[in-house]
């Protein structure tokens, strides 16, 4: 039940009004950072202020909600965001991806395909692309509003000229309908093609720096790259061990101080659908039992 | 093929007008005078000398033309183009083609953090260069033209010394082919025969690329080497112009006439 202390899903009413206006003005400039009054939220930044700002002004009482962290559904993180809405706003929870209709998450994206109707909200750690390249705000606004990019390439030749590879494997730079280059969150580089054509709404909170972005569904987006270096979505090069997949994203999990070690989904609602539905991995409890 | 080689027929034809236009150029600071009145012309190749003492409006002078402050009056006509009253996108984007800035200070001009190569690679990446293997190779033969070796692609400015940081500065502005180079007491703070050497690497690549340069220093046998030309600057104004060794031979204004005097014969 709702607790009634709050207002629904915590944030007042002209606050929520105020978010939605960046989101809208977000989803009407794909890419573009907008401003906002971003608020005092009851937990630290850096835990997904920012997000959960977004989230709160997206709510009504008939969404179904489904948080989580690096994939998962049952870390703190996740756990937490999802107890503090199902107390102030009242709505449902659920853990499977499909039946969610706002996903918040920090730093994955589902392994299944999100549909029309379904909002994906991203927690931003630090929403400007060229930030660690050009320390001073005025000039990365600059530079977004002339489109001035090529400090953007420069970072990906240091890593080619450094690693002889682009070593950039997460917040990998994306450029959104051939207009501005965003940071989509520290998703792995393997979640980037899912950014392009998406079917859902995606929506991308900064609290700290007080930013909000958005990518309307179907937008186009592209992976920044050389042509003699191309994109590549990369992965461990493993099945995972507990659902068999080859095909998702994986966690490496150290298993004991010998050294051995396992693969298994980081999207834990996929793995667990896959083991529901009998496929087996390499170390199921089954079959080592 | 046929329109590529139209194309470079073209750009090898020399130009009919000046190449840099400059009419009554003006900037105030508050009540007082940056540089006033300021007229000249500019052809392609030519280099130009802009000398005064400190605070005679030369470095206030350069950053008008170079588009880093807007004059309060006065017009900049770059290739028949206003660049005063020319958009932003547009001034920045002769910024990375046409034109080329060599700040005092290396590292104003240079990322710090960025590799040499980077450094070099980092205009011809924001003109749309996409090719990894042809920007890294670009970034190496310009290395070599300006004498560092290509072995050091991947070190950082803060690894080189104050005359290879400055050389590699002037790689990285000219890697984009420019036409007109603005400097900006470009041996400041080099030892004389670090000084030396790098004169003569300027000088060469001026003759070579044809560049048009507008070049100040408050340094005389700086103009003297490089300078076709000499405009002779005193609060904020001109006070005499003309051909360098004729400037330098027989000042007439009787501040010039100081200025030349005061440089030590050794």
């Amino acid at each position: 039940m709702s607790d009634h202390a709050y207002n629904f899903a915590y944030l007042d009413e002209q606050t929520k009004r105020m978010i939605r206006r960046a989101i809208l003005k977000g989803i009407a400039v794909p890419g573009y950072q907008v401003p906002f009054a971003s608020r005092e939220m009851p937990m630290p930044y850096g835990w997904g202020t920012g997000g959960v700002q977004v989230t709160a002004a997206c709510l009504t009482p008939e969404d179904v909600l489904k948080v989580i962290d690096q994939g998962a559904d049952d870390t703190t993180n996740a756990v937490s965001i999802r107890a503090f809405f199902a107390r102030t706003a009242g709505v449902a929870t659920t853990e499977a991806t499909d039946q969610a209709s706002v996903i918040q998450t920090r730093h994955r994206i589902p392994e299944a395909a999100l549909t029309e109707g379904q909002i994906l909200v991203y927690q931003v750690p630090i929403p400007e692309p060229l930030r660690f390249l050009e320390p001073r705000e005025s000039e990365t606004r600059r530079m977004h509003a002339l489109e001035d990019y090529g400090l953007m390439h420069v970072k990906l030749y240091e890593d080619i000229a450094r690693h002889g590879e682009i070593a950039t494997s997460y917040a990998y730079p994306v450029k959104v309908e051939g207009r501005y280059v965003m940071d989509p969150s520290p998703i792995p580089k393997f979640d980037n093609p899912k950014l392009g054509g998406m079917a859902a709404i995606q929506l991308f909170g900064a609290g700290r720096e007080q930013r909000i972005y958005a990518l309307p569904p179907y937008c186009d987006v592209v992976s920044l790259d050389f042509e003699d270096h191309p994109f590549v979505a990369s992965k461990a090069d493993h099945a995972c061990d507990l659902c068999g997949s080859e095909v998702s994203y994986l966690d490496e999990v150290i298993a004991d101080d010998r050294g051995s070690r396992m693969f298994c989904c980081s999207d834990t609602d996929y793995c667990a659908g896959r083991r529901a539905a009998g496929h087996r991995g390499r170390l199921s409890p089954e079959e080592v039992a | 093929m046929m329109e590529r080689a139209l194309s470079i027929l073209s750009k090898e034809k020399p130009q009919d007008g000046p190449l840099l236009q400059v009419e009554g150029l003006t900037k105030f600071y508050g009540a007082r005078i940056g540089c006033a009145d300021v007229s000249f012309d500019l052809w392609p190749g030519e280099v130009l000398g802009i000398v005064g003492e400190s605070g005679s409006g030369k470095s206030t002078l350069l950053s008008c033309l170079a588009g880093h402050l807007s004059p309060d009056r006065g017009r900049v006509i770059y290739a028949g183009r206003d660049t005063v009253s020319m958009a932003e996108p547009e001034r920045r984007m002769l910024g990375r083609t046409d034109w080329a800035f060599v700040h005092q200070n290396p590292r104003d001009g240079l990322r710090m953090g960025v590799s040499a190569g980077g450094n070099v690679g980092e205009r011809l990446m924001a003109v749309g260069a996409r090719n990894y293997g042809a920007i890294r190779e670009a970034a190496s033969d310009w290395l070599g033209r300006v004498e560092i070796s290509p072995g050091r692609i991947d070190d950082r400015p803060r690894q080189f010394s104050g005359g290879m940081q400055q050389r590699l500065q002037i790689a990285r502005n000219l890697v984009t082919g420019p036409k007109l180079v603005f400097m900006d007491e470009p041996t400041g703070g080099l030892d004389v025969s670090v000084q030396a050497r790098l004169l003569d690497l300027l000088r060469g690549l001026v003759r070579d690329m044809g560049l048009a340069v507008i070049i100040v220093t408050h340094d005389l046998a700086v103009a003297r080497l490089l300078a076709h030309r000499l405009m002779v600057m005193k609060d904020g104004r001109v006070i005499e112009a003309g051909l360098t060794d004729q400037v330098l031979d027989d000042p007439q204004a009787a501040y010039t006439q100081l200025l030349v005097s005061s440089v030590l014969q050794v």
